[in-house]
């Protein structure tokens, strides 16, 4: 009997070590795969440089680009550089690649499956600090478009208020900027809150269950903006409501940027080269989406989005004010954001204790080399890069987003 | 009446009963249930009965005829019929791969003793790996893995997790199945100096049919959630998985809309269910009686 049982143990041992050594070996074999996509990658991209050099386009390379999430306004951007023939103009065959629950765009990046990718600064430093040879080559949005949002009687308008209050946040690292606001203004958020775990929705707060809900600017608040009010029988108005928006507390920590294999861009010239007409192209979307925000919503629209036409004008513009003006070229690095950022994420301790950051990140997690490039270009092109004049629209939302 | 044909009838109409005692028990809740919710001995339990948490059935239904979006013509029920057909076809992809590949491992097993005994605790290991965990990795060979030249597609990987469900009762009940032959018939087979091969189609899997069935149910089931979590985690685009985490999305704004997908999603469960059924029907009806 006990024989059986060691014999039994033995096969479990052996079938453990076997999956760990077959886990070992696809890594692996996933490595030498991605290296022969890049390798193939590099032969059409150098035959390409050398046909853009000759102003003409026989072969287009082809690019893929991971998103974070569904198409929505959130990469307007890029759907419209893509719909205006603008990465064609720079003879780019781009790709879109859609996120998922599960899907994380810096690791597709880094497993070689993507050529770019999005990503919020904290998450793919983090990535980049596990490993992952991932370099920022655009920082798209300026600032950061969290927020705390609560009804109007909870009479939380700064982060000093949330004091003894049911705060809601997302986990996944998405809390960090919670907990550098709570710092800030001289809280404990082991003691003097109650931190609750929520949902990407706003059903929460609409519960009554937490008193204030973290919200993108851009997405789950204006799912408040389209819910019914049960007692008046209207939608949410924003004079219901009172927002944090964390950028304003000063703890805001960059979000969306480009992000770029490391290894191919210090030894790959097509690659750089692609990336540099890439980045242009993608800046040029978003500045044609910063002047024509309802012809994007109508191309986001088109690309199948399943947000209503009214959440995704909302959309289009809350982005629009997360990019423009941008004071030092869209795309362009401010090292004082990006240090407060990487201070941030070394420095706020989430409830375990943990730091997005165990160090400061090194000086070649990000590289101005190529959106100075890709600007140069535009500036060429006549584009306007800064937006000095921007203006956001005014937006209506209807019930549910319509 | 054909007999067949009342027992069919039969079950339709206490299926269309079950339905609706469930819608009124549904009803019936709200009326009856707390508006936010319940604690029983302390636990939040009881359910909000709200109509935010809990749309009316009716609201449910008419939402089916109205369109996804104010901007688009389309009726919600063609949504979501179109992404149940997507996501059925993967799932029956995932379904034949996982049967194929469950059958071909009980055959092996049944044959070498020593495969059972160095495969069987593999097969119970894989099941314990989280499909989450896996989707990912498995979505990340589109665009990366060539077979025969073509270009791995991403909809192959959601059936590939589907299957990865699936294979697991298959290969487990056939293995039961085929070695539960009458004693005395495989003595007879021997009598014969019939092949292993010849005895396995003759008497093995015949005798392994009334195990199969209910394994393949199980499989038919689980392709269907493979297919719908992988669609979920990975972000597939066109099944009812991206639906209904698309329309959850719109769930504070308009709750029966995600309603409209999950109904989708059972169906689709229901229409892989009934395929089974049928081949179980097929299948069985030259059995005769004394063998059941």
């Amino acid at each position: 009997m006990k024989n059986r049982l060691l014999k039994r143990l033995a096969v479990g041992a052996v079938a453990l070590s076997l999956v760990a050594a077959a886990c070992g070996d696809d890594s692996d074999s996933g490595d030498s795969t991605a290296d022969t996509t890049a390798a193939t990658a590099d032969t059409t991209a150098t035959s390409d440089t050398t046909a853009a050099a000759a102003e003409e386009c026989t072969e287009p390379t082809k690019v893929k680009l991971q998103l974070q999430w569904f198409i929505q306004a959130q990469f307007a951007g890029y759907f419209a550089a893509q719909d205006q023939g603008y990465y064609a103009d720079q003879c780019l065959d781009v790709e879109i690649v859609e996120g998922g629950v599960d899907i994380v765009p810096q690791q597709q990046l880094a497993d070689g499956a993507v050529d770019f990718a999005l990503s919020w600064v904290p998450k793919a430093l983090a990535s980049r600090e596990a490993g992952a040879d991932i370099v920022n080559i655009a920082q798209v949005f300026q600032r950061s478009g969290t927020l705390q949002v609560s009804f109007k009687d909870k009479a939380i308008t700064s982060a000093a208020d949330f004091s003894g209050k049911k705060i809601g946040n997302w986990g996944f690292g998405n809390e960090f900027e919670i907990f550098a606001a709570l710092t800030k203004a001289g809280l404990d958020p082991a003691k003097d809150v109650e931190l609750v775990q929520q949902q990407f929705d706003m059903a929460a707060l609409l519960a009554g269950d937490i008193d204030a809900a973290e919200a993108m600017t851009y997405n789950e608040y204006a799912q408040v903006l389209e819910a019914k009010n049960p007692d008046t029988g209207e939608l949410y108005k924003p004079e219901d409501l009172n927002v944090v928006s964390y950028e304003a507390e000063g703890v805001g920590m960059l979000q969306d940027a480009i992000w770029a294999s490391g290894a191919k861009l210090a030894s790959d010239e097509a690659y750089k080269a692609t990336a540099i007409k890439f980045v242009a192209a993608s800046l040029k979307g978003w500045a044609y989406c910063r002047d024509n925000a309802e012809s994007c919503r109508d191309i986001v629209v088109a690309k199948g989005s399943k947000l209503g036409a009214s959440h995704q004008l909302w959309q289009m513009n809350e982005v629009n004010k997360l990019i423009w003006p941008a004071a030092g070229g869209v795309g362009a690095f401010d090292s004082a954001a990006w240090d407060r950022t990487a201070a941030l994420a070394q420095e706020t301790k989430n409830l375990e204790g943990k730091t997005v950051l165990t160090k400061a990140p090194d000086a070649a997690a990000y590289t101005s080399d190529i959106v100075t490039e890709a600007l140069a270009l535009l500036e060429a092109d006549g584009v306007d890069t800064k937006g000095g004049s921007y203006a956001p629209v005014e937006v209506t939302l209807n019930e549910g987003g319509n | 009446m054909n007999p067949l044909v009342r027992r069919v009838v039969r079950r339709s109409a206490l299926f269309v009963v079950a339905l609706v005692f469930i819608a009124a028990l549904w009803e019936f809740y709200k009326v009856v249930g707390p508006e936010d919710g319940g604690a029983l001995f302390g636990i939040n339990i009881l359910p909000r009965s709200n109509s935010r948490a809990m749309p009316h059935v009716w609201d449910m239904l008419s939402r089916y005829g109205r369109p996804e979006l104010r901007s688009s013509e389309r009726k919600i029920w063609r949504v979501v019929l179109a992404g149940a057909w997507f996501s059925l076809r993967l799932s029956l992809v995932g379904f034949a791969i996982g049967t194929t590949v469950g059958i071909a491992l009980a055959i092996l097993m049944a044959r070498f003793k020593v495969v059972e005994r160095g495969l069987l605790p593999y097969l119970v290991v894989s099941q314990t790996v989280p499909l989450i965990a896996l989707a990912p990795l498995v979505v990340s060979w589109g665009g990366k893995l060539e077979v025969f030249g073509y270009e791995w597609p991403r909809w192959l990987s959601a059936s590939v997790l589907g299957a990865f469900l699936a294979f697991f009762p298959v290969a487990v009940g056939t293995l039961r199945g085929l070695s539960s032959a009458n004693p005395a018939s495989l003595e007879l087979m021997d009598s014969y100096a019939a092949s292993w091969t010849q005895t396995l189609f003759r008497l093995r899997f015949p005798a392994a049919v009334p195990f199969m069935v209910p394994a393949l149910k199980l499989a038919a089931s689980s392709s269907v959630i493979g297919v719908v979590v992988a669609e979920i985690s990975t972000g597939l685009r066109g099944g009812i998985g991206r639906l209904i985490i698309e329309y959850a999305r719109e769930a504070t704004g308009d709750p029966a809309k995600v309603f409209t997908a999950v109904f989708g999603a059972a169906l689709l469960g229901l229409a892989m269910a009934g395929l089974v059924a049928a081949f179980d029907l097929c299948a069985m009806r030259n059995r005769p009686k004394e063998a059941l």
